[in-house]
């Protein structure tokens, strides 16, 4: 299975709606840098990232989600994970695709 | 596991360096070969020996340096990448006339087929950029 990275804001870019559209059942999606953006509540892309839970695991980049604040707006069901847990991620799927 | 890592962002651009450093980093920490780090289009600008961050920031160039020293890293900047951008080492500042070169310490200048390796050696290549 492959871990999807996304590190652009869904407000700034479409790749999280374009990853989401690709990812196959029982893929990871790692959001990472503004990607982070994509894993709150209460936005206008909550509602696709909680669909997208249903088929997909994600993941947030804990660090990343700190930096902006965020912490306390996670949608439940993200994971939250550190450096080593991205490096776990990349390690127990069999490819890391980046959508930039 | 090994890992071959793709830099396509400059320094302090966004934040595609912190990220791949702090990937690196955790990978050696955990026991994990890094088989190489290649820095393509801006990413070539991680590659200056010349960058003056304030001293309460980071200095994302030398971490890359230290880290590179310490694991024994390959750090390969793309050569046209860096023609394109005034990244020289002492071979290309005198194959081109320049009067100066650049390069951190570190990091060395080739092709693309160091990329290219690279995805084929490891066992993930793992992409972080714009």
């Amino acid at each position: 299975m492959i871990l999807h990275t996304v590190n652009k804001s869904p407000f700034e870019k479409n790749s999280l709606e374009r990853c989401i559209e690709s990812a196959k059942d029982g893929a990871a999606i790692l959001l990472i840098e503004d990607g982070v953006y994509g894993a709150l509540n209460n936005t206008a892309y909550s509602d696709m990232a909680q669909n997208a839970m249903k088929t997909v695991k994600i993941y947030a980049l804990a660090p990343d989600v700190q930096a902006r604040g965020v912490g306390d707006r996670v949608l439940d069901g993200v994971e939250l994970v550190d450096y080593n847990g991205f490096v776990d991620l990349a390690e127990s799927h069999s490819k890391v695709q980046a959508w930039l | 596991m090994k890992f071959g890592i793709l830099v396509n962002e400059g320094p302090y651009t966004h934040q595609a360096s912190d990220s791949a450093f702090q990937f690196t980093k955790a990978a050696l920490e955990k026991g994990h070969e890094i088989f190489r780090v290649f820095f393509y289009h801006s990413g070539v600008n991680n590659g200056t020996r010349l960058t003056t961050p304030p001293q309460d920031d980071r200095n994302i160039v030398n971490n890359w340096s230290e880290l590179a020293a310490a694991h024994n890293l390959d750090l390969v900047v793309c050569v046209a990448a860096a023609q394109r951008r005034g990244i020289v080492d002492p071979d290309e500042a005198k194959r081109n006339s320049k009067d100066a070169d650049n390069i951190a310490p570190g990091f060395r200048i080739s092709g693309l087929g160091q990329l290219i390796e690279a995805g084929i050696q490891s066992d993930r290549l793992v992409v972080f950029g714009d």
